[in-house]
C-alpha cells in the first residue's frame, strides 16, 4: 500500500523530531513526522499514570532549550510557559540543609551557615562559570566543522575556531579546558570547602553519565548542564507548564501550525534505500511512505544500524557507531503523594519545594554511589535529583496532593547477575528508603510509585541502553565527533538520509539544537540541488 | 505616618523579603519571596493574591447619584446596571484626563468608586447642588485581588454565589459568615476577582481565602509582579503612563482620552450626556497614540553581546521615558512602561507614539543605555494588550 508522497519524512516524534519537522514545514516542505507511540515527545512526555496526578515519566525540567527555537518556531503563540523554579534545597548528612532562594545576599548567609569561605567562593565560581559558558556558546550554537574534510571552507572554519580560542582571555580558556577535560571535583574543590556545596554542585557533573564526580569527564557534564538559560539567568532550570510533555505538546502545535503532519502509532521499520539514495520509509505494518528526504530523530545506533542496512554504510562509520558508548546509568522513580513530605526543622513550610531538592550531600556520597555502578550494581545510597512539581505547577496534582519526580543515579543498564525486570521493585525500595531517611514519614504519603529503569527507557522511548542523551557526553563523542568523525553535520552517507536526534551536536537534553541545525542542512542541500 | 493595610498582620508574616513600598500612605509588599517571576507565574498559571487595600474608595449614594456620575465620568454610568462595574475616567474642561478608576454599582443609587489618587475634594466640588452623599470609605475596607486561572475555582469555594459573576460583574455576598463585595475585576489582564471586606473582618477573610487557595497553589504577590502583569495586559498606571491633568505643568504633560488609548470610553454619536470635558473631546485631534512596542530579541541580545555582556532580561519594570526614534533618528515618542515578559520571551513596552508612526508592525528604534552608552535597538509597534487570555472575559 503506497501512501501519499512527502518532501520529507521525520522518523521519531521526540522533541528534536518535532523541532526538525516544524522547521522543514516552515521552509515550505511537505513534512510528515512519524511517531511510534500514541503520544509525541519521546523522552519528554507527561502522563497521568495515577488518577489526577501528572507524571513526567522521564525528562522533567527545561533549561538548555535554545532561544532561537523559541522565537523561530513562535512557541509563545502555542502555550510556551517555562515556570520559574526559584529554590534549591539540599539536605546534608547531619540533618541540616542548604536552602537557596535566589536572593544573592540571603543565599550568602545561608551558605555561610556551612562555610563563610564558600559563601564568597560561590559568587566567584558562578562568575567563572558564566565566563566559560559565554566563551563556549558560539561553538555550541553553530554546526562544528567536519574535521575529516579537505574542503577549504571546512579547513577555514577549523582555523577560525583556533583563532577564536586564542583570542579568549587566557584565564577563561584555561578554565574551559579544565572543565572540558577534568573532573567536576577538581574544579569544585578549588573553590569550595563544605561538603554540601561540593556535593550539590558536583551533582550536575554526573547527570546521565557513567562517571563519578572524581572521574575525568565529569567536568564536561557539569559544563554542559550550565549552558542553559532562562530569561537571561544562566544555568537556571524551569518547569514547563504541564511538564516536559506540556512542552512537547507546544512543539507539536507549532509544527502543525506550519503545516507539518504528525502521525502517531507509526512504527518505522526501515528506511527505503535505492542506489545509495533514500526514497522513503517502510512502517512495521508494511505501509510504504515515499519521500526524497528521510530524517532520523533516533539515536545513532538505531539511525545507522537498525533503520538502514549497515552494509550500505562505510565500515568505519559503522565501527564508530558500534563503539559509541551509551551505557545508561540513570533511572526515574516518580511518586504520587498524599501531601508534600516534611523535612525535620521545616515543618509546615513548602517554599523549599519550589525547585529541585538534591540528595547528594557530599562528593564522597556521590562517588560511593558511583562505586556501586562501576561493579555492575545500583547504588545502595543513590543520588536523587528530586522535584515536587505540584508546588510549581498546581495542575500537576489534585489540590493539596503532590507529585514528585526523582531522577536517580546510579542504575547501570547492565546489572551483574540480575536484570532490571527482577530488580525494578527492589531498586524502587532502595530509593524510597533513602527518601524515608531524609524525609521521615515519606513512605506513609506514597499513593503510587512508578519505577523507570534504564531498560524501561530503552523499551519505551527507544534510547539505546537507556542512555538519556542518546550517546554519552564523553569528549570523544562530542562536537566534531558526535556521533562519528566525518558525520557530525547531520548528513549520512546515504543521499537524502539525515540525522537530527540528540546523538548529534550539541547533544542530549531538551535543547532543540540538533533538530534545528539538521533542518538548516536539509534546507541548504535542497536549495543547492535545485 | 505610614499606615498598614487591614491585612498587614498576615502580609507581614508572609513577606519574607522585608521589602515594602509606600503606596498611598500604606505599606505595600514589593515582593513576598526572592522570586518576582514565581509570583508573576502564580497569576498566569494558578492564582495570586494582591492586597489592593490602599486604593482610595468613595461611596456615592443619594437620589442624584446616577445623575451626578453621569455628568462627571466619561463612560455612561446610566448603562451600568446594578451588579455591574465600569472601568472609567474623568476629564477636565479641556478634555485632558484627570484620573482613571473603577466604579461599581452595587444598587440603584449606591456606587463605590476606587481611585489611585485622593479625590474627595474634587468629587465634592462637582456636586453642584445635586442630592448626593460622598463618603471617603478608604480606611473602612480592605480589598484583595485574587487573580489567575484558578481564581474562579477559589471564588467558587469561597462564595458559591459569586461563581457565575460575569466580567465586570459585582455582587454583595458572603464568604462563610463574612459579608463581602466581590467584583470580577483586576489589574492583571487575567481571569480575576476583587473582594472588598470591612476592615474588621480582613484577617478572617485572608485566612479563609488561603485555606481554600493554598492547596490550589494560590500565593500572595507583590507590586513587582503586578507591574509585569499589568504591562502585559496593557493597563495604564497613573503617574507612570500618564499624568493627572490636575498636577501637570503644561499641556505637553497632559493627555486626552484618545491620546491615552481610552477613546472607546465615549460614544459621542450615541450619547447625549453633557459631561465634563465633552466639548473638548469632540474637537480633539490627538497628538499621540498609546500603543505597544515589542523589542526584537536578537537585536537586544546582540547589543549586549557585542559589548561582551550577558543580555539583561530584567523582570523589574522600568518606568519612565525611554526614547523612540524613526529610521532618521528623529524622535517619535517614548516608552512609559517597559519590562521583560517571560511569557512572550521579549521586552515589551507601553508607548506613546506620534500617530504617523503608530501603525501596528511599524519599525521603531528604542534607545537604551548599555554600559553608559546609548544604543538604538530595533522594535516594532503592536496593539495592546500584549497578553489577553480568553478566560479573562469568558
Ligand atoms: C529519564 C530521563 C530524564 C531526563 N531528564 C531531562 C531533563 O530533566 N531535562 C533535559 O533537558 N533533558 C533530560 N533528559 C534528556 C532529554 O529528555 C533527551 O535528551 C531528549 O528528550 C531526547 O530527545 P530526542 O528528540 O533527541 O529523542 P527522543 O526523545 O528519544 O525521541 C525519539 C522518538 O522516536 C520514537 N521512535 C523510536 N523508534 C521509532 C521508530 N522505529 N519509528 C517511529 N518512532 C520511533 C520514540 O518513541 C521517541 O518519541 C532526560 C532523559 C531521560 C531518559
Amino acid at each position: 500500500m503506497a501512501a501519499r508522497n512527502y518532501d520529507a519524512v521525520v522518523i521519531g516524534g521526540g522533541h528534536n523530531g518535532l523541532v526538525h519537522g516544524a522547521y522543514l514545514a516552515k521552509a515550505g516542505l511537505s513534512t510528515l513526522i512519524l511517531e511510534r507511540r500514541h503520544v509525541v515527545g519521546g523522552a519528554a512526555i507527561t502522563e497521568e499514570l495515577y488518577p489526577g496526578f501528572q507524571f513526567t515519566t522521564f525528562s522533567y525540567a527545561l533549561s538548555l532549550l535554545r532561544p532561537e527555537v523559541i522565537h523561530e518556531l513562535e512557541l509563545t503563540k502555542h502555550g510556551f510557559m517555562p515556570l520559574d523554579m526559584p529554590s534549591t534545597f539540599a539536605p546534608t548528612e547531619d540533618g541540616d540543609y542548604l536552602f537557596l532562594t535566589g536572593d544573592k545576599g540571603a543565599d550568602h548567609h545561608e551558605i555561610a551557615r556551612h562555610s563563610a569561605h564558600d559563601a564568597d567562593a560561590y559568587t566567584a565560581y558562578s562568575h567563572m562559570m558564566e565566563e566559560v559558558v559565554e566563551a563556549i556558546r558560539p561553538l555550541i550554537d553553530s554546526i562544528p566543522p567536519d574535521i575529516t574534510s579537505k574542503d577549504p571552507e571546512e579547513r577555514a572554519r577549523m582555523a577560525a575556531i583556533g583563532s577564536y580560542l586564542a583570542d579568549l582571555p587566557p584565564k577563561t580558556l584555561h578554565n574551559m579546558v579544565r572543565l572540558l577535560t577534568g573532573s567536576a571535583a577538581d574544579v569544585l574543590e578549588d573553590y569550595f570547602e563544605s561538603d554540601i556545596m561540593q556535593g550539590w554542585l558536583a551533582s550536575s557533573g554526573i547527570i546521565g553519565s557513567k562517571v563519578g564526580p572524581r572521574s575525568q569527564g565529569s567536568g564536561l557534564v557539569l559544563l554542559y548542564h550550565s549552558f542553559g538559560e532562562h530569561d537571561g539567568a544562566y544555568g537556571s532550570w524551569a518547569f514547563h507548564k504541564g511538564g516536559n510533555g506540556g512542552f512537547t505538546q507546544v512543539l507539536a502545535r507549532s509544527a502543525e501550525s506550519f503545516g507539518a503532519e504528525i502521525r502517531l502509532s507509526a512504527d518505522v521499520d526501515h528506511v527505503a534505500v535505492d542506489n545509495g539514495r533514500a526514497t522513503g520509509v517502510v512502517l512495521a505494518d508494511g505501509t510504504e511512505i515515499d519521500a526524497g528526504i528521510v530524517v532520523s530523530a533516533l539515536d545513532p545506533r538505531l539511525t545507522f544500524t537498525k533503520l538502514v542496512d549497515p552494509l550500505e554504510l562505510p565500515a568505519d562509520l559503522v565501527e564508530n557507531v558500534r563503539r559509541m558508548k551509551f551505557q545508561g546509568t540513570s533511572a526515574k522513580v516518580n511518586f504520587a503523594l498524599d501531601s508534600n513530605p516534611t523535612y525535620p526543622g521545616l515543618e509546615g513550610r513548602s517554599d523549599h519545594y519550589r525547585g529541585f531538592f538534591n540528595i547528594g550531600p557530599s562528593l564522597d556520597y556521590l562517588e560511593r554511589a558511583f562505586d556501586d555502578a562501576k561493579y555492575g550494581w545500583y547504588s545502595a545510597k543513590p543520588y536523587i535529583d528530586g522535584a515536587i512539581q505540584s508546588n510549581v505547577d498546581p495542575d500537576m496534582a489534585p489540590p493539596g496532593k503532590a507529585v514528585m519526580s526523582c531522577f536517580i543515579q546510579y542504575a547501570p543498564y547492565e546489572l551483574k547477575e540480575s536484570d532490571w525486570d527482577t530488580e525494578r521493585d527492589p531498586f524502587g525500595d532502595v530509593v524510597q528508603a533513602q527518601l524515608e531517611h531524609f524525609f521521615p514519614g515519606f513512605g506513609d504519603l506514597v499513593l503510587h510509585r512508578e519505577v523507570v529503569t534504564p531498560l524501561d527507557i530503552e523499551r519505551t522511548v527507544g534510547l539505546t541502553e537507556g542512555n538519556i542523551f542518546a550517546g554519552e557526553f564523553l569528549a570523544p563523542q562530542m562536537f566534531f565527533f558526535r556521533p562519528a568523525p566525518g558525520w557530525n553535520q547531520y548528513r549520512t552517507p546515504i543521499h537524502g538520509y539525515y540525522q537530527c536526534g540528540s546523538g548529534t551536536h550539541p547533544g542530549g537534553c531538551v535543547m532543540g539544537a540538533p533538530g534545528r541545525f539538521a533542518a538548516q542542512q536539509v534546507i541548504k542541500d535542497r536549495s543547492a540541488a535545485s | 505616618m505610614i499606615k498598614t493595610s487591614p491585612f498587614h498582620q498576615r502580609t507581614s508574616e508572609a513577606n519574607q523579603t522585608g521589602l515594602w513600598s509606600h503606596w498611598a500612605g500604606y505599606l505595600s509588599a514589593s515582593r513576598y519571596t526572592a522570586s518576582t517571576k514565581f509570583e508573576y507565574y502564580a497569576v498566569r498559571n494558578a492564582a495570586g493574591v494582591f492586597d489592593t487595600s490602599p486604593l482610595h474608595k468613595y461611596r456615592i449614594t443619594g437620589p442624584d447619584a446616577e445623575l451626578y456620575l453621569a455628568g462627571l465620568l466619561t463612560r455612561d454610568i446610566r448603562k451600568c446596571r446594578p451588579g455591574r462595574a465600569q472601568y472609567t475616567t474623568w476629564l477636565d474642561d479641556d478634555g485632558f484626563v484627570l484620573e482613571d478608576g473603577v466604579v461599581m454599582r452595587t444598587a440603584g443609587d449606591d456606587f463605590l468608586l476606587t481611585t489611585a489618587h485622593a479625590n474627595k475634594g474634587f468629587l465634592d466640588d462637582h456636586r453642584l447642588g445635586k442630592s448626593v452623599v460622598i463618603e471617603d470609605v478608604s480606611a473602612d475596607h480592605g480589598a484583595l485581588a485574587v487573580q489567575g486561572p484558578l481564581s474562579g475555582e477559589i471564588i467558587k469555594h469561597l462564595s458559591p454565589e459569586a461563581t457565575d459573576l460575569p466580567y465586570f460583574g459585582v455582587t454583595e455576598t458572603k464568604a462563610g459568615s463574612i459579608p463581602v463585595t466581590i467584583s470580577r475585576t483586576g489589574f492583571t489582564g487575567d481571569l480575576g476577582y476583587e473582594i472588598w471586606v470591612d476592615s474588621s473582618h480582613a484577617v478572617d477573610l485572608w485566612d479563609r481565602l488561603f485555606n481554600i487557595g493554598t492547596p490550589m497553589g494560590a500565593i500572595p504577590i507583590g507590586e513587582e509582579a503586578l507591574q509585569m502583569l499589568r504591562i502585559e495586559a496593557g493597563l495604564l498606571l497613573i503617574d507612570v503612563d500618564f499624568k493627572s491633568s490636575r498636577f501637570a505643568w503644561n499641556d505637553d504633560q497632559r493627555h486626552t482620552l484618545r491620546e491615552v488609548g481610552l477613546g472607546w470610553m465615549v460614544r459621542l454619536d450615541r450619547d447625549d450626556r453633557a459631561f465634563v470635558g465633552r466639548k473638548a473631546t469632540e474637537q480633539d485631534t490627538p497628538r499621540w497614540v498609546t500603543t505597544g512596542i515589542v523589542v526584537d530579541w536578537q537585536a537586544w541580545d546582540s547589543a549586549y553581546r557585542s559589548r561582551g555582556l550577558i543580555p539583561e532580561k530584567d523582570h523589574a519594570a522600568a518606568l519612565g521615558g525611554m526614547m523612540l526614534y524613526d529610521s532618521n533618528v528623529e524622535s517619535i515618542g517614548h516608552v512609559t512602561s517597559f519590562v521583560y515578559s517571560p511569557l512572550l520571551q521579549r521586552h515589551i513596552g507601553i508607548a506613546r507614539i506620534r500617530p504617523e508612526h503608530s501603525t501596528p508592525g511599524a519599525n521603531v528604534s528604542l534607545e537604551v543605555t548599555i554600559d553608559h552608552r546609548y544604543e538604538l535597538i530595533d522594535a516594532s509597534v503592536t496593539r495592546l494588550p500584549f497578553y489577553d487570555p480568553e478566560r479573562k472575559t469568558a
